[in-house]
């Protein structure tokens, strides 16, 4: 979180390559792909042939072929990067839980995938480098039990390897990233809106740093593999080849163990421990119109537009899955029933959290607005996952909490300044970019800015609205800024008063 | 932070990446071969001879047997096991038993192993039994190389015409 508040302060929370990981990923792989087209065309399979047709795009074209090699080189190594990253944030901020579960399971054998195109990519340059990777990586594999023939004696000698060994690879090469792209197809099966691309600034930065690389240190070989020879010293990609000096070292049967167990390990994760499972949002039909709003803003793809079941005259109705729902309460916030107005009947919207209906929000805003005085009045709005607003609590503060910002209808804010509970509603949520359920900040923004349904009304002032985007580690800022916001308040009030 | 400052911290931010890369997609060389050694890599693929005698079936065992099955001539899936042992300036390198591959023990026993060797002359004697027999062994070669520094010897066993090969 630090380093991700650092890199907001050099790259604005729009561009923060640490909220865009996964699409940074994804660009990465575009250009590894892109890139190895164009090296397809000119490589050519078989010994000595693969070496020289890399050397020639290394050398003789080194102005595009050249380029395209170190960039196909950097880029799957920025990939192997972004993918560690992403990993390591998405446990971090535990967001690999619950029924985020599908989503996690997917990526692990992708892991594997990037390591399998990145390892026979090295094999087919055919330099010392590539004999290296060869033979350890056979090594390795061989010591499972299930081959006929080990398979590194297919470079015992020269004598021992055939051309047509190459044409396998440049296929497994070619099919690894295919079987890839499919897999992040299902990656991001239960993800509503995916990123997938990075936004334009931050592709061109990115892009600018790979292209710089390859003129600065590009890519080349190191001399043509000869089996007769142990081809020591190497210069090892360690993005990639890791393992192989690790069961030079350990053994095969450790590195086996180790890449198994930390697989099996990783796949539990969403399980270590199971996440409780909160009541699942639920809809009334008596109350829902079928207006999509719900399913559009559902970061989770959690709820769908289904036939009506209940004979009203609206064309759809919404749909829950509960295995795909992961209670933020966003839907709650985008159903224009949701409001706190309806005093003849309750105030039940088209859908809902059992755990914190819109008549308990209701009830708890009363409750909290009723032990405020003074005329810097704040009632804060804020985010369980973000930070413990409780602590705010005091005679001009009350705070009421919310398993995400966006799950509170802008009505609300209007029915809190428009009864006099409070001079001012702060909203306070988790930093852009970092938002728990993924849309929370980008929702409320757009619903209090009027350009996303359900509006806030035209007659709420604006002033008297805060909205306060904080990590856990920006606590002081939260304060700071809702100090700032309740003087802001006393001069409203005072000035009110003059008047 | 004005823009200027911005721009300063993203170049950072990059350029620190692309070091980072650009190291590690190279640095440090790994280099864990001594260098004045050689290296000798002692490797077989081979099925032993079958464990028993072929023998012919009689009129009754064939009848017990479907038509399609009525094979008059068996001989046993099973292999023997082999025996091989590596040799170098008198000392043994490498001894094993090595049992066949295979459910059924029918297929070929495997070996692949590597030594690192000091460069220089070496006398090495490859040895191989495929057969029952006790003592001895069924394939013997016995060679006397000269290996650089940074050499790689294969010695193969290419099956019983060839025998032991030196590459």
């Amino acid at each position: 979180m630090w380093l991700e508040g650092w890199l907001d302060r050099a790259f604005g929370s729009r561009w923060n390559p640490m909220y865009h990981l996964g699409a940074l990923g994804y660009f990465y792989f575009w250009v590894v792909v892109i890139s190895g087209v164009y090296l397809y065309i000119f490589f050519d399979t078989g010994i000595p042939n693969a070496f020289k047709s890399v050397e020639y795009l290394t050398n003789e074209q080194w102005w595009l072929g050249g380029i395209l090699r170190s960039l196909h080189r950097y880029a799957s190594d920025a990939l192997m990067v972004m993918m560690g990253l992403h990993i390591a944030r998405l446990w971090a901020f535990d967001r690999c839980r619950g029924n985020r579960w599908f989503t996690w399971i997917t990526g692990v054998p992708l892991i594997w995938l990037v390591f399998v195109a990145g390892v026979s990519g090295y094999w087919l340059v055919w330099d010392k480098l590539a004999q290296y990777v060869a033979i350890a990586s056979t090594e390795w594999l061989d010591f499972l039990p299930i081959f006929g023939e080990p398979i590194a004696r297919n470079f015992l000698s020269p004598k021992t390897l055939d051309s047509r060994f190459f044409t396998l690879l440049m296929f497994l090469h070619i099919a690894v990233p295919l079987i890839m792209l499919f897999l992040l197809w299902f990656h991001l099966q239960r993800i509503n809106r995916a990123k997938v691309n990075p936004p334009r600034g931050l592709a061109i930065g990115t892009m600018a740093m790979l292209l710089v690389l390859s003129l600065v240190e590009p890519a080349t070989s190191q001399g043509i593999a000869d089996l007769s020879r142990v081809p020591f010293p190497v210069k090892l990609d360690w993005f990639y080849l890791w393992p192989f000096p690790l069961a030079e070292r350990w053994g095969a049967a450790v590195l086996w163990g180790l890449a198994v167990g930390s697989t099996l390990l990783l796949a539990a994760i969403p399980w270590l421990p199971p996440q409780r499972k909160e009541a699942t949002a639920v809809v009334d039909l008596d109350n829902c119109n079928g207006c999509t709003r719900c399913a559009e803003d559902c970061p989770y793809a959690a709820i769908t537009m289904g036939p009506r079941t209940d004979g009203k005259p609206f064309e759809r109705q919404a749909v829950v899955d509960p295995d795909l729902c992961v209670s933020c309460g966003i839907c709650v916030g985008s159903c224009p029933t949701a409001t706190p107005f309806r005093r003849a009947t309750a105030p039940i919207p088209g859908i809902q959290l059992p755990a914190l209906t819109v008549e308990e929000l209701r009830s708890r805003v009363t409750v909290a607005a009723k032990g405020l005085a003074g005329n810097d009045r704040v009632l804060v709005f804020g985010c369980d996952h973000a930070n413990k607003t409780d602590k705010l609590n005091g005679t001009g503060v009350a705070t009421v909490g919310l398993p995400c910002a966006a799950m509170l209808p802008p009505s609300f804010i209007d029915y809190v300044l428009s009864r006099g509970l409070a001079d001012g509603v702060a909203i306070a949520g988790c930093r852009d970019g970092e938002c728990c359920f993924r849309f929370g900040v980008r929702w409320t923004e757009a619903r209090l800015n009027g350009e996303r349904d359900p509006h806030l009304r035209a007659r709420v002032p604006r002033q008297r609205i805060a909205r306060i985007w904080a990590a856990p580690t920006e606590w002081r800022r939260l304060e700071s800024d809702l100090a700032d916001f309740r003087a802001r308040l006393r001069v409203m009030t005072e000035k009110e008063a003059a008047e | 932070m004005t823009s200027t400052l911005r721009y300063l911290g993203q170049g950072t931010v990059y350029a620190l990446f692309a070091a980072l890369i650009g190291y590690l997609s190279m640095y440090p060389v790994y280099n864990p071969f001594p260098s004045d050694h050689a290296l000798v890599k002692f490797s077989l693929a081979y099925a032993g001879k079958p464990k028993g005698e072929c023998h012919r079936r009689t009129a009754e065992e064939l009848a017990k047997l479907a038509p399609n099955m009525r094979k008059p001539f068996v001989c046993p899936r099973q292999r023997l096991s082999l025996l091989i042992e590596l040799e170098m300036d008198g000392a043994v390198l490498y001894r094993d038993v090595l049992n066949p591959t295979g459910l059924s023990g029918d297929g070929p026993s495997r070996a692949y192993r590597r030594f690192t060797v000091p460069a220089g002359e070496h006398r090495f004697v490859a040895r191989l039994r495929d057969s029952d027999r006790a003592e001895g062994f069924d394939h013997v070669r016995d060679e006397k190389v000269t290996l650089k520094v940074g050499q790689n010897l294969a010695i193969d066993f290419k099956g019983t015409a060839a025998g032991f090969t030196f590459n």
